[in-house]
């Protein structure tokens, strides 16, 4: 079980904007009649997106309204799962996956760069800074080992220099380009690829 | 080695383009009609006669599981639920398809709701595969413009929609009832089973679960024949898989071989060979984090399938090869992998909520060499104590991979931790619950 710390500052105020709203009936839709709960980690993405990348207790009592279901169930829910962060966060949220395949080749070395250049502990609030980090278990992406999350886009083939040059960046406002960094394509094996050579040079 | 006319995934490597058309001109979706006018028991059939298996992880055969839905309608409507939740370290093929070979995926959720009876389909998605979503949701609206799902799916008849529903970071939600648990709106916690979900699943309803990856290979056998599909690989474990080859190889690799390969030939031919050479390889995890690892011997012959790996002590899993040469610590690896379970036990079960925590910080010591000698056998009654007494199969997923580390490089930990423990081996002691324990080892001292 993930632990996560509920930030203590919260606002006491939290709506749905206009376009959010549109989006949440929607969403409704996609589910049976009756079945509105369903909905609870959809919206709680959409106060996630709405409110930088945190949700607070209002959202959760909003959305428990909303779906009408009890705030419990909202707030189960919402700490249950790793990818609602509770508390503020950077506008850019580096999550650096160290589970065994990444740790292998060197994950450890992109936490220290983090370490160095953005604070000593994860998950620490960004304060004036713009960005936080934290170690999370297995992205989904092993064969580009060592990768990292920031906010939506994987950064793929990483090593310490490069990673370093993508925090610098993010320190500066300027969004790095995602994708791999060793110029590889997709998954395919960067020497001597065997399968599919026909359709490759078609 | 498979020939290329023999691949399923001929976009693997996105050499050309993951659009309708593409797809199209790879041959999605050009006898939809066709294929689904043979009916609902030809479906079934030929997909048992292929003894597809389920790419998931368990391997379970999709014919039958498709079979075990009530034939006709009653009161409740069916389900397709599709598990793309793929969260297993080691593991990024369902990513692929995703990305390069959505219309793959559509088609095959058109063919098994049919074959099922049902009318919605849920696409389960890890919530870190937001751009991945994206890109599946054009496909999914692509395949809606074209009618080729909605209304009057392909010309069929059939009622179709698909959603997708993002996960958020469970890894438990891998297992199908959480998974269904996660649809509903709950904490992805899983339920007892039976009943199993083909009766009473998502919403109380019958409900069909399967993997990305096997839903996205049924188009081309019931295309290509069930013939052709058996005719690769071995007896019971046919076809092609997706193998993810990760960790200290020189080119880590996503690619499609025939089921039975030789692992030293995927590692060798594919990926570029262990970093330094065959000899510095050290252990291969052959299925994901939750297989126990094999050693260096075993890896030299094995061939990659079902049953030859289960001989082993080990499983196919999903198929991601986690390669681990001599520079690595095995200890640190394997205690980074509990670390991996304790984080993600979902908290329902005392044995895994508890024992997974143990083994990782009993793992964690046995790594700095602070454990004791007894207490690899405790290690190794831990892992017993939580094998087999929890409500899915997460349990054995966080024991198995370190009773392999016990079974293969117990000298190893032997070795780093050898202090005796506090209590010499004295007996009777009355308030010492791993009593048993000790007597072995009294045991052992006087043979």
């Amino acid at each position: 079980m993930s632990l996560k710390k509920v930030s203590k500052e919260q606002p006491h105020k939290f709506e749905f904007s206009e376009e959010n709203l549109n989006l949440a009936k929607k969403i409704v839709l996609n589910y049976p009649t009756g079945k509105k709960k369903s909905a609870v980690m959809a919206l709680l993405y959409l106060a996630q997106k709405q409110n930088n990348n945190w949700i607070p207790l209002a959202a959760m009592k909003y959305i428990a309204k909303y779906l009408d279901i009890s705030y419990i169930n909202v707030y189960e829910v919402a700490t249950f799962y790793s990818m609602y962060n509770l508390s503020p966060v950077g506008k850019y949220f580096i999550q650096i996956c160290t589970t065994t395949p990444c740790m292998i080749r060197g994950a450890y070395k992109l936490v220290d760069v983090c370490k160095k250049n953005i604070s000593e502990k994860e998950n620490e609030s960004p304060g004036k800074k713009n960005c936080s980090w934290t170690e999370v278990e297995c992205l989904g992406a092993c064969i580009s080992a060592p990768m990292a999350q920031i906010n939506e886009d994987y950064y793929e083939d990483l090593n310490v220099k490069q990673f370093e040059s993508i925090v610098k960046d993010i320190l500066k406002d300027v969004k790095p380009k995602p994708g791999s960094y060793r110029g590889r394509v997709n998954s395919e094996p960067e020497k001597n690829r065997q399968t599919l050579l026909e359709i490759k040079n078609a | 080695m498979l020939e290329d006319k023999d691949r399923i995934f001929k976009n693997l490597y996105n050499d050309l383009g993951a659009d309708i058309d593409s797809a199209k001109n790879r041959g999605d979706w050009s006898n939809t009609k066709e294929i689904c006018s043979k009916g609902r028991d030809w479906i079934i059939e030929e997909v048992k006669k292929s003894e597809l298996r389920g790419r998931g992880g368990a391997g379970f055969p999709t014919g039958l599981k498709w079979s075990f839905a009530p034939k006709k309608v009653g009161a409740k409507p069916h389900y397709l639920v599709i598990n793309a939740d793929e969260s297993e370290p080691g593991t990024c093929k369902d990513r692929d398809i995703l990305r390069f070979e959505p219309h793959k995926l559509i088609e095959g959720c058109l063919i098994a709701s049919y074959a099922v009876n049902a009318h919605k389909c849920y696409i389960y998605l890890r919530g870190e595969y937001y751009n991945e979503g994206l890109k599946l949701q054009k496909a999914i609206d692509e395949a809606y413009k074209a009618n080729l799902i909605g209304k009057n799916s392909s010309g069929t008849g059939w009622e179709l929609d698909i959603y997708i529903h993002y996960g958020a970071g469970a890894y438990i939600c891998g297992e199908e009832t959480a998974l269904l648990e996660s649809i509903e709106g709950n904490k992805g916690q899983p339920r007892l089973k039976p009943p199993f979900p083909a009766i009473v699943g998502l919403y109380g309803c019958p409900t069909i679960i399967n993997n990305v990856e096997t839903i996205a290979v049924v188009p081309t056998i019931l295309r290509k024949g069930s013939k052709w599909f058996a005719s690769l690989g071995k007896p019971k474990n046919t076809g092609t898989k997706i193998f993810c080859i990760s960790g200290n190889v020189n080119s880590p690799c996503n690619v499609e071989e025939e089921m039975g390969i030789k692992l030293k030939d995927l590692i060798e031919k594919h990926a570029g060979g262990v970093v330094g050479g065959w000899d510095n390889l050290q252990a291969v995890i052959p299925g994901g984090s939750s297989m126990p690892m094999l050693s260096k011997e075993i890896s030299e012959n094995i061939t990659m399938d079902f049953d030859s790996l289960v001989e082993n002590n080990s499983g196919l899993g999903t198929a991601g090869i986690i390669v681990i040469n001599k520079d690595q610590d095995i200890i640190k690896c394997m205690a980074r992998i509990a670390r991996f379970y304790k984080h993600e036990s979902c908290g329902q079960c005392t044995p895994c909520r508890e024992g997974s925590g143990w083994m990782w910080r009993i793992l964690e010591r046995m790594a700095k060499g602070e454990a004791s000698k007894d207490e690899v056998n405790m290690l190794s009654d831990v892992t017993k104590q939580i094998e087999g007494h929890t409500i899915c199969a997460f349990g054995e997923g966080s024991a198995w991979p370190v009773q392999g580390l016990l079974r293969h490089f117990k000298k190893e930990i032997i070795e780093r931790n050898n202090f005796d423990p506090l209590v010499k081996n004295s007996k009777n002691i009355p308030y010492l619950i791993d009593q048993h324990i000790l007597e072995e080892d009294i045991k052992n001292v006087k043979s």
